[in-house]
């Protein structure tokens, strides 16, 4: 941007516009600056993907909320006390041997904000954006991931309102674990479908981070 | 419209790159940008639908220049100045203008758990009968219009196949230019990657896109 001496130009870093807009609209009368704090609080400290992993956990262990999951999942992660904004509709997708999920919006950056939080930067990307739905399996190599060529690889691109999780395959060796140590193994790459859950003790990239 | 928001399909964007160990927000000001936009989306003067246009009409290649967050900015400043709530002088100043009666914000502090929990439905009770039913197959139309669309390129005139049928919701290509909800089926509908794409795409592979009954003809 071009260094403007211009009076009314507005300035040309978003964080000084941002602070402007936000004293002028609370000058006005019309944000309450306590409303955002609590916005940003929920969103950086309350809702995340710990709130999925959850919801995975409780489908691996329990056969009949998984099918009820798998049925109609707004109502099923409702009955963990998620839901709302950006998870009004949701749908669990399975993924197992043979089918791989994966979830995408090409045209924005859609995402189930109750269940996982807000996107990552990489998701909301004009590489992952462009690419997600014409080259999954490359897409998926640059994150780390590698599928075998008969795996049907099913992408969802989130063009309405509906939002997706993405159930990712329970690995082995985990059938002791009790439903917390579960949802500590699932990570939100995972339940984008980006990643497969590591079994327990392997040590995976960045997991425990980026979730 | 044909933007470059619709960039499904698109090569040259470069390679994915996650940051391990992401923060939420990578600055304070991204995080007030998120808070401002729903705080002022509380209002209801405008709807997701037009909120996404909004974001589309950022020149092309400002819209692949800027930070997510950027293009919110963006997004939400249009919004503002065009549905009254501040001025160009008053956004050019940071003052209100002089004389003004004090507002009351739409969203309350003690009001944001509420707001939040609720969310904002766009499905509609409808004694609508579905045209598709899962199974039957189908060729989505090649439908340009100039205006909002949720009708990726990339689908347009491809024959898929209705995989489940997701109920009654708001039409975005009104909505979003406030010509009315036109509440109608949404899909879920299967394209074959080879028939999205040919022979680049692996034969198992299926892109799964959710379009409205008007989007689509029986095939």
């Amino acid at each position: 941007m071009s260094h403007s001496h211009d009076k009314q130009s507005l300035p040309s870093d978003p964080a000084l516009r941002v602070l402007a807009l936000e004293s002028l609209l609370i000058e006005k009368g019309l944000v309450d600056r306590d409303a955002l704090d609590a916005l940003v609080e929920t969103y950086e400290h309350k809702v995340g993907p710990h709130n999925g992993a959850k919801v995975v956990a409780r489908a691996w262990k329990d056969a009949a909320y998984k099918a009820r999951l798998l049925a109609d999942a707004t109502a099923a992660i409702g009955e963990l006390g998620f839901g709302g904004l950006q998870g009004e509709h949701m749908i669990a997708l399975e993924n197992t041997a043979s089918v791989h999920n994966m979830v995408v919006c090409t045209l924005c950056s859609c995402y189930p904000y109750p269940i996982l939080g807000l996107p990552p930067v990489w998701y909301k990307s004009a590489p992952y954006r462009s690419r997600a739905v014409i080259d999954p399996r490359g897409v998926l190599r640059e994150l780390g991931l590698e599928l075998p060529e008969r795996t049907e690889i099913r992408v969802w691109d989130s063009t309405a309102e509906l939002r997706y999780l993405v159930v990712p395959q329970r690995p082995a060796g985990t059938e002791e674990m009790t439903e917390e140590q579960l949802a500590s193994l699932v990570t939100r790459d995972t339940m984008i479908g980006v990643a497969l859950v590591q079994a327990p003790k392997t040590s995976a990239a960045c997991a425990p981070k980026i979730r | 419209m044909n933007g470059v928001h619709d960039m499904g399909g698109m090569d040259g964007m470069g390679p994915v790159r996650a940051q391990c160990g992401e923060p939420v927000f990578h600055h304070r000001w991204e995080a007030r940008v998120f808070a401002l936009v729903r705080a002022m989306g509380a209002f209801g003067r405008w709807n997701i639908d037009a909120s996404r246009h909004q974001r589309e009409l950022i020149p092309a290649a400002e819209y692949l220049r800027m930070s997510y967050y950027e293009k919110w900015l963006t997004g939400l400043t249009g919004l503002l100045l065009q549905h009254g709530f501040i001025t160009e002088e008053e956004l050019a100043s940071g003052r209100p203008t002089p004389g003004l009666a004090k507002g009351t914000p739409a969203l309350a502090a003690a009001m944001v758990a509420k707001f939040i929990a609720r969310g904002a439905p766009a499905s509609r009770g409808s004694s609508r009968v579905p045209r598709f039913r899962p199974g039957q197959p189908v060729r989505a139309r090649n439908l340009n219009p100039v205006g909002h669309t949720r009708l990726p390129r990339y689908a347009r005139g491809k024959a898929g196949t209705i995989d489940r049928v997701h109920g009654v919701f708001v039409l975005p290509d009104s909505n979003a230019h406030f010509q009315g909800e036109r509440p109608q089926h949404v899909y879920s509908v299967r394209f074959e990657a080879r028939e999205l794409w040919g022979e680049r795409a692996a034969p198992p592979d299926a892109v799964y896109v959710d379009l409205w009954e008007e989007y689509l003809d029986a095939a």
